[in-house]
């Protein structure tokens, strides 16, 4: 068997979660072993419908009055639990920040190591795997042993694929023992962001400055054109460190992971670590007076040249043109 | 409050990833070595807590006699104390590696409040060695944090979810998990390295358990799917087709 834990909103699987599953089931299949799943919290019992889509053949449902606000120890005693009762042959999370942090309590509960950020598996004794390295820009080969392996799925690496034959999973609950030392670290409050604007993982179109903008002012006119087209504005690493810009705005390897329709990049050489994080656009419109920059090497369409010069005229432009 | 800062030293790479001839490393041969991105904020964090608290700030690192570089890096940064757990091989898997951070802070004689780690190192990604040594330590922890503050003995913690930020309280002894934009790192001062090159660093050599069952098996540097762009055009003089594109090709005008 496999015991996935399921991430979700309001018994809404997450996209990840969902991504997560389909590598999970690629090792269910392989092991000829049933997919479960293993979901937490208030309304947890709706993703059912969902779940069967994806070939899952037993939802768990932790039952605790204290679970529905998030708190990493008791979830992860919970599943420790729950894989204690199943002896799955592997437990998968999403590679999120819950799924990478409950399975790490997990692994660290059962004095094993866990293997994160793995977007292909091959079962047997050990486990073959391949796991992303300096947050994807190297994937590295590698083994995992232990009874029951623990490893996390890469976001956004394996696309989410529904089952050949759907199922209709059996709903069970699962009551955890949980002690009051299991509630320690907890969620106390949640508070709202205070950012304005789109926010850069959802926006459409993100224009994103590098060192090319050259200082703090230059971003005027990148905010003009992310203005004009409904998006927002990112930054790299290098710009950030400037001081140009707040670290909310890096895009990249520590910073975030964008997927908007179109991708601006004014001033922004392409390294590696900048390309992981913009690598789920669709599109790159490179602007860089380079015409050798790697980033242009990346890009759909690419103008080489000043962007203090292209950006204002093509605020202009857009101004006309609307 | 007394602060560790756990920090790791990785490959400096620029644009370009070359990686050795056995594919077991990054060829460093023409690049330099830095702190993990993530674990310098912890650093720039502890100092701060520790000077703002009347405390100190202590730098670790387990790796190779080389990772002495980050750790002198770490005292011009206004460490007070540095400690090498000195390894032959640069790489440990992470249960090896928390376990012998473990074993230091229950043997030293410092007790420190907090220990601050990167969520995850830059290189490895492993998301787990601030949990094993909190776990092994009986300590609570979190990890993915990109705020914090002291109010006498409980740090409060905050990291981003859905839109918004979730905030944790714990009680001190903590071990907390950061991420790069937690602060900005200090650059440290000609004096402050000069001065750093003469500190003292502790020194010890924890011996592998062999527990960890992650083992490498070669790296690889993932197909790029070069799109060959197409130039629109030198300069402003490409407005027009720019303007086209975004009306028709991507409907977003
Ligand atoms: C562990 C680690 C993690 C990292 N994480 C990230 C990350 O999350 N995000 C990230 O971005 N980087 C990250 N980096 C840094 C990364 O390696 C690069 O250093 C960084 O992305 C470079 O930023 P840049 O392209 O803005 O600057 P540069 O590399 O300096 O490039 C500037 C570009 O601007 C062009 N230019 C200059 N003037 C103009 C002009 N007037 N008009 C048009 N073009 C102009 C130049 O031709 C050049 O191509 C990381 C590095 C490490 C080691």
């Amino acid at each position: 068997m496999v015991l996935a834990l399921v991430e979700h909103e309001a018994g809404v699987p997450e996209d990840s979660s969902l991504e997560m599953l389909t590598l999970a089931r690629g090792v269910a299949e392989e092991t000829d072993e049933p997919l479960t799943a293993v979901v937490v919290g208030a309304e947890a019992a709706g993703v059912a419908d969902d779940l069967g889509t994806y070939g899952v053949e037993t939802v768990y449902v932790v039952d605790h009055e204290r679970l529905d606000d998030y708190a990493p120890v008791a979830w992860a005693t919970s599943v420790d639990q729950l894989a204690a009762d199943l002896d799955p042959d592997a437990v998968v999370a999403p590679g999120s920040t819950r799924g990478h942090e409950v399975l790490a309590h997990v692994a660290a509960r059962r004095e094993q190591s866990m293997a994160a950020n793995c977007i292909e598996v091959t079962t047997g004794e050990e486990y073959e795997l391949t796991r992303q390295r300096w947050g994807g820009t190297l994937l590295e080969e590698a083994r995992l042993g232990g009874d029951t392996k623990l490893l996390t799925a890469a976001a956004h690496e394996v696309s989410a694929e529904p089952a050949d034959s759907p199922t209709e999973p059996a709903v069970e609950s699962f009551d955890p023992s949980l002690d009051e030392e299991a509630f320690e670290v907890r969620v106390t409050r949640h508070e709202a962001s205070d950012v304005e604007g789109v926010p850069l993982g959802e926006a459409r179109v993100v224009v994103g400055g590098g060192r090319g903008v050259g200082g703090p002012d230059g971003y005027d006119q990148l905010e003009e054109l992310a203005d004009l087209l409904g998006g927002a504005v990112g930054a790299s690493r290098a710009a950030v460190n400037e001081g140009w810009r707040p670290h909310d705005d890096q895009v990249g390897q520590t910073g975030a992971k964008i997927s908007p329709k179109l991708y601006v990049a004014c001033g922004i050489s392409g390294a590696v670590q900048h390309m992981v994080g913009c690598k789920g656009a669709e599109n790159i419109l490179a602007i860089n007076t380079d015409p050798e920059a790697a980033i242009i090497q990346k890009a759909r369409w690419a103008v080489v040249g000043d962007l203090h010069e292209v950006v204002p005229e093509l605020n202009e432009s857009i101004r006309s043109a609307n | 409050m007394d602060t560790l800062a756990c920090v790791k030293r990785v490959p400096d790479t620029g644009a370009k990833i070359v990686l050795t001839d056995d594919q077991r490393a990054i060829d460093t041969s023409n690049l330099g070595f830095t702190m993990s991105p993530h674990e310098e904020c912890g650093l720039e964090e502890a100092v701060q807590i520790a000077q703002d608290t009347g405390g100190t700030a202590t730098a670790l690192t387990l790796g190779t006699a080389e990772a002495d570089e980050q750790l002198r890096t770490a005292l011009a940064m206004q460490a007070d104390e540095a400690v090498l757990l000195e390894t032959e091989e640069r790489e440990w898997g992470p249960l090896d590696t928390a376990t012998a951070i473990a074993d230091y802070v229950r043997e030293t004689d410092d007790e420190y409040d907090l220990l601050l780690f990167g969520t995850e190192s830059a290189d490895n990604g492993n998301y787990q060695v601030p949990i094993h040594v909190a776990t092994q330590l009986g300590l609570p922890v979190v990890t993915a944090i990109k705020h914090i503050e002291v109010e006498d003995d409980t740090v409060v913690a905050r990291r981003e979810a859905g839109g918004g930020e979730e905030v944790y309280e714990l009680e001190t002894p903590a071990v907390v998990g950061v991420k790069e934009g937690l602060n900005e790192p200090r650059y440290p001062s000609m004096r402050s390295k000069m001065r750093a090159r003469q500190q003292e660093v502790e020194q010890h050599h924890p011996e592998p358990g062999g527990r960890d069952r992650l083992e490498m098996v070669r790296l690889e540097a993932p197909e790029q799917d070069e799109g060959t762009a197409e130039i629109l055009g030198e300069g402003p003089e490409a407005t027009p087709r720019i303007v086209e594109i975004l009306q028709e090709d991507l409907e977003v005008l």
